[in-house]
């Protein structure tokens, strides 16, 4: 029974940090139809950032951070209007590749200036354990559980009442109709854009403060596809779910059967899903006409 | 050049090669193939190889990606399924190379069938993460099937396996021979394929799966076939490739090759035979170029050594963006404007 709690408890703050990345996934998705394949790498932008303005310059860590999404925020922006505005309505294809062919860049960017020595992050995140009950968890993961669920309450208002989130719904349910009623899909896609990149360097920091600064970073960008898929790619409750599945999903199969498994059963219980709900849990459910 | 063409019979019109500047082409190119390697050094010898491995698998990959529309992110794994069953066949079954090569690919048909099932319900993205997740499955298995694969090490084969009638098959200059032989039979197989039914059936699922269905194409069948064919060849490459270098290990596999190869297809022409060739060569080639200039300011620039992998890693992004911003058709279609130009040229209007 204390094995259980335990074992939910690291699920559930595992399956907090895939929610947030898979936050960063959904918006682009949901505002661009694209999906974002340099997302881990976006991530690993965002956790060296940190490090150099915090570690390597030696500034206070709010104002780090703070710089750290100023500067996604750019890299987000010229992403959008140099990669992705010229591929406007291309197939699905091309758009895989050339967010494959951009995280290729960014990655050898990121090798290039930092190097690829696993460097160690600025422990400015409390990480001293925590008992609720009689489980164990670290602060750093419970904070990450906080981050995701008050980004989501952010998004979702977003997306409900903002001007700019009305127009990001209207552009992904049909970009000729929102043309025509006046809306610039070029200033939409900017925003969604520079607010995905943000929200991977988040994401980003907080994975960097559990793994290190290292290339790992952005490995958690592929483990998030299983998490965005279960969910539906265009839902942000999808998400926030598909992250707590996933992430008990592994802590289960990782404590009762194997932890050899536990990286692959995403995968398994991915394509089963995918052959019963071919939109995910909460995706909207696409119906073509010839 | 080759303006006024005008087919009088159906047999021309139906000719694999139209114009006298088509068959010379080929003859040309046919004949540099029969004189390259008596001529090339082992370096460039490799390059030709690993340039015919990778139009094999490229020409795969198109046939599912390009000329049936359905995005596989898992021809890595595919491949792995080629190359370590032909080494366990050879190792463990005891078969020579002759017997292996087909039934390795033959066995990564079926797989890619198995993993193809998921395209019945699933199109676009959702497909292209079904696959993926076929990648990361077909990776774990390799290195955590210690028993039959040998897990993370790596595999040797035996190397009785490469002999035929008493001859051992071995070398650069030996399997130049046997890959371009698979080469242009690929070629001139998948060329032909979309002249039939199965392979207009391919296109028109590409182009609309509904109203595909509608004229009445199987999809269930077809969509197999398309993942079935299209493993079939990465199966071959991933064979190919295991008696070539004797030896196998699963990083040669993994999602980077997916990459890789669906970057190949995108360079050299979704949908286009020749250019999956094109994209092949200009795959392995422009590596082995910027290896090569880095190495001449090796001495000049000491950090060179350290950067380079990931001058490689940027180049490789770059590439592919430039393409598909630039020149979303690839090589082919390059190489297409050049003919046209010519065609009238010097009196173009």
């Amino acid at each position: 029974m204390e094995k259980l709690v335990q074992l939910t408890v690291s699920g559930l703050t595992n399956g907090a940090i895939y929610a947030l990345v898979a936050l960063g996934f959904v918006l682009i998705y949901k505002s661009s139809d694209v999906l974002n394949f340099a997302q881990g790498e976006l991530l690993l932008f965002g956790a060296y950032l940190t490090f150099f303005f915090v570690a390597q310059q030696g500034l206070i860590w709010p104002l780090g951070v703070l710089l750290t999404l100023v500067v996604a925020v750019f890299i987000g922006v010229l992403i959008e209007r140099f990669v992705l505005r010229p591929l406007i309505g291309e197939p699905i294809i091309s758009m895989i590749m050339v967010t494959i062919g951009l995280s290729s860049l960014l990655k050898a960017i990121v090798n290039a200036i930092w190097g690829p020595v696993p460097r160690e992050f600025p422990p400015f995140i409390p990480s001293h354990e925590v008992y609720l009950g009689t489980a164990v968890v670290g602060m750093d993961r419970l904070l990450a559980i906080v981050i995701a669920l008050i980004l989501l309450g952010l998004f979702s208002l977003f997306f409900r009442y903002s001007r700019e989130g009305i127009a990001m719904r209207a552009i992904a349910d049909d970009q000729q109709a929102a043309l025509s009623m006046g809306i610039s899909v070029r200033r939409v896609f900017a925003v969604s854009w520079s607010i995905a990149a943000a929200t991977a360097a988040v994401g980003g920091v907080m994975v960097a403060n559990i793994v290190g600064v290292s290339g790992d970073v952005s490995g958690v960008g592929l483990r998030v596809f299983p998490v965005v898929i279960l969910g539906g790619l265009d839902s942000i409750p999808g998400a926030i779910l598909g992250g707590a599945i996933i992430g008990l999903l592994e802590a289960y199969t990782g404590g009762y059967i194997g932890q050899g498994l536990s990286q692959v059963i995403p995968f398994i219980v991915l394509v089963l899903i995918l052959m019963v709900r071919p939109y995910g849990l909460f995706g909207q459910e696409i119906i073509e006409r010839v | 050049m080759e303006c006024g063409i005008f087919h009088t019979t159906y047999q021309q019109d139906m000719a694999f090669r139209h114009t006298w500047m088509e068959k010379a082409r080929l003859v040309l190119l046919l004949g540099f193939i029969l004189v390259f390697p008596f001529v090339a050094n082992r370096y460039w010898l490799t390059l030709a190889n690993q340039i015919g491995l990778a139009a094999i698998g490229a020409i795969g990959l198109n046939i599912l990606t390009g000329f049936t529309g359905q995005i596989s992110l898992g021809q890595g794994a595919f491949m792995a399924v080629g190359a370590y069953g032909a080494g366990i066949m050879a190792n463990r079954l005891g078969w020579p190379i002759w017997l292996t090569i087909p039934a390795a690919s033959l066995l990564t048909a079926g797989v890619g069938a198995i993993f193809g099932i998921p395209s019945l319900r699933l199109k676009g993205l959702y497909l292209a993460i079904a696959t993926l997740a076929a990648q990361q499955i077909i990776d774990w298995l390799i290195t955590h099937w210690t028993s039959l694969t040998g897990g993370v090490e790596a595999l040797v084969l035996r190397r009785e396996a490469n002999v035929v009638l008493g001859v051992a098959l071995r070398g650069d200059r030996t399997f130049y021979w046997i890959i371009m032989a698979f080469a242009a039979a690929t070629t001139l197989f998948t060329a032909n394929l979309f002249r039939t039914r199965v392979g207009r059936a391919f296109v028109a699922i590409r182009d609309q799966d509904i109203a595909a269905e509608v004229i009445g194409i199987n999809l269930f069948l077809y969509k197999l076939l398309a993942f079935a064919t299209s493993s079939f060849f990465v199966g071959l490459t991933g064979a190919l490739t295991a008696h070539y270098r004797g030896i196998i290990s699963w990083e040669r596999f993994t999602i980077e090759t997916s990459i890789l190869y669906l970057a190949m297809i995108i360079i050299g022409g979704l949908g286009s035979v020749s250019g999956s060739i094109y994209g092949a060569a200009f795959m392995v080639l422009v590596p082995a170029f910027i290896t090569n200039v880095g190495r001449q300011f090796q001495t000049t620039i000491p950090a060179m050594a350290q950067l380079l992998p990931f001058i490689q890693q940027g180049i490789f992004g770059i590439v592919i963006i430039f393409f598909l911003v630039i020149e979303p058709e690839g090589l082919a279609k390059i190489w297409r404007d050049i003919k046209s130009y010519f065609a009238l040229w010097p009196f173009s209007y």
